[in-house]
């Protein structure tokens, strides 16, 4: 049973204010900060005043700024989606691989996520880009089939620097936060429901469309929100692998704060995608709650 | 049943749920694996490529690597990303531990707040979090030194605290996490019984609790210095001219072009991830059969 605080006042604050302290003043206070700046101006080169202005959002809202929102917001959703896609046959895969094998698979599933994702981001651009192995390789396989005699030397694909290479970039680094929640949410599935419904004469996709999924809702929706997230505030990928207009609004953000100087508006933006955020976390806590309910009934 | 099938595997038919052996799951789980590594092996093959082109194989060579250990900024910056990595994570280890027991413990008004703020820098953007601790830093700076790059003209690795508590604020609370459900399977009665027979709270603590927590600890610990070395976003909103991490020395010459030097200092980080992964492996699969066995 858990203690009240007040029978044992000491211990409790020896234990509860250096981990306290420590949020309310390094990420907090910051964030307070950053929220105060966003009813601000600038005022002179250093300073900003908090003039309780609502401006900053005002412009915000402007068309240019909300089509890099709803920019970001699509190519967070297409890169989930095909996230899911991609993901679930592997945790389908995994759930029912033999157990000396599932460890491994698993390990080979989180060894990229622990890599360092610049080193990944640098692995791509060396992939796509003009003079990169893919196009290599297809201009060798073009010259192999005598394709440069027929429809003459090889034009390489633009693969980097647009927004192709933004979504791909980001299915690459975030498949593993999709993986992970679908393999926890179908290793707790009760074994004996799938075998009941294959014995009842439905068929491998009948009995994934219609038992499975269902039954593993809770963890395709984390599985989701955790995907989503990341990649709806992702800097390095749009910022190493796009061009000049595949722009997410982290790099609106950063550049406000670090080359145009204009922190009250990047805060605003900033505040603005966390608000997105926090809706897409209770989006959620929703469904989780409907589903918990509806299990109850 | 089970027994039977992995004892030859290759003759009966594969059995309702085993997903594995149909081929087509074999082949989706290829196409994904080679679509996960395909890149990164290139890159490590391609750092023993003697040519500065780097796309065709010209004969094996070191240079690269030579290159980029007599890079000196290179390996100040890597030097930076351990010793912050090596900090923040002992002080992570720290908090998120007494956060830990603080939660698990204890029950206290507006517990439920608190819960939510801990949880706050686990989903809150990076990018949010850099520029909030980037205006922190500047306004702290600004009205108590009065100088915006106020740990510039601070020694190594004092220069480096701006960094260190940032990968604190957002590594301690992942700490927090896996300790705590470390905790939720710790027999409370234990240090009832350790309490009943003379043991003083410390004690009760350092002899009875701890010990159950030291796999979560280790768990953590080798989380926060993961999630520490990896970091970009955050480092790239801290860090100043003279504290540059190895992330943010590789974002900047990869900025500029693709070359071997990049590929070997890679090579050099994604090899160290794996020994690291291994270390974690081992100890963890070590310490939970030692509380096998005790249990």
């Amino acid at each position: 049973m858990e203690q009240s605080w007040n029978r044992a006042k000491q211990a409790f604050a020896a234990i509860a204010i250096p981990p306290m302290a420590w949020l309310v003043l390094f990420f907090l206070a910051p964030l307070a900060l950053v929220w105060l700046f966003s009813f601000g101006q600038n005022d002179g080169l250093k300073d900003i005043a908090i003039t309780g202005t609502f401006a900053n959002y005002a412009r915000a809202l402007e068309p240019l700024y909300l089509q890099i929102f709803g920019k970001s917001l699509w190519v967070a959703a297409l890169t989930t989606l095909f996230c899911l896609v991609l993901g679930f046959p592997v945790a389908l895969a995994i759930t029912f691989a033999p157990e000396k094998w599932r460890g491994w698979l698993l390990l080979l599933i989180m060894l990229p996520f622990w890599t360092n994702l610049l080193v990944r981001t640098y692995a791509l651009i060396a992939v796509l880009r003009t003079n990169g192995y893919v196009n290599a390789t297809v201009e060798w396989f073009w010259q192999l089939g005598g394709l440069d005699q027929l429809l003459g030397p090889y034009q390489p694909m633009e693969l980097l620097y647009n927004n192709f290479a933004v979504i791909f970039g980001l299915i690459y680094v975030h498949l593993p936060f999709m993986v992970l929640p679908l393999y926890a949410a179908l290793d707790r599935l009760d074994r004996s429901l799938i075998e009941a419904s294959l014995d009842l004469g439905a068929g491998h996709l009948q009995t994934i469309l219609k038992v499975v999924v269902p039954l593993a809702m809770p963890g395709i929706v984390s599985g989701i929100i955790i995907t989503f997230i990341p990649a709806l505030g992702a800097y390095l990928t749009p910022d190493l692998l796009g061009g000049p207009d595949s722009q997410m609004i982290a790099n609106v953000i950063e550049r406000q704060f670090k080359r145009a100087n204009d922190w009250p508006f990047g805060a605003a933006l900033s505040f603005l995608l966390m608000y997105l955020t926090f809706i897409a976390i209770a989006i959620q806590a929703v469904v989780a709650r409907h589903r918990r309910e509806n299990a109850r009934s | 049943m089970s027994t039977a099938v992995s004892a030859k595997p290759a003759r009966t038919p594969p059995a309702p749920l085993e997903y594995l052996r149909r081929w087509p799951l074999r082949l989706w789980l290829l196409t994904v694996f080679v679509f996960l590594y395909a890149p990164l092996i290139t890159l490590m093959v391609f750092s023993f490529n003697d040519s500065r082109r780097n796309i065709v194989w010209q004969g094996f060579t070191f240079k690269y690597y030579e290159k980029a250990l007599n890079n000196d900024t290179l390996l100040i910056a890597f030097a930076n990303s351990l010793t912050i990595a090596f900090i923040a994570t002992l002080v992570s280890v720290v908090l998120g531990a007494l956060a830990a027991v603080m939660l698990w413990r204890f029950r206290f008004p507006g517990k439920t707040a608190v819960e939510g703020a801990m949880a706050l820098p686990i989903v809150v953007p990076e990018i949010c979090m850099g520029v909030a601790l980037l205006a922190f830093f500047a306004w702290f700076g600004n009205s108590v030194f009065g100088t915006l790059n106020w740990s510039g003209g601070w020694i190594w690795p004092f220069n480096l605290t701006p960094i260190i508590i940032a990968h604190v604020s957002f590594c301690f609370p992942f700490v927090a996490t896996v300790v705590r459900a470390r905790l939720a399977s710790f027999n409370r009665e234990l240090e009832e019984a350790a309490k009943d027979l003379g043991a003083g709270e410390w004690q009760t603590f350092r002899d009875v609790l701890l010990p159950h927590m030291k796999p979560g600890l280790v768990s953590g610990a080798l989380l926060a210095f993961t999630l520490s070395l990896d970091d970009f976003v955050i480092t790239f909103f801290t860090s100043g001219p003279d504290t540059i991490t190895f992330p943010v020395k590789v974002y900047s010459m990869v900025r500029f072009s693709v070359t071997p030097e990049v590929n070997a200092a890679s090579t050099l980080l994604i090899v160290l991830t794996i020994l690291l992964t291994f270390l974690a492996l081992r100890l963890q699969s070590r310490m939970g059969a030692k509380t096998m066995d005790l249990a």
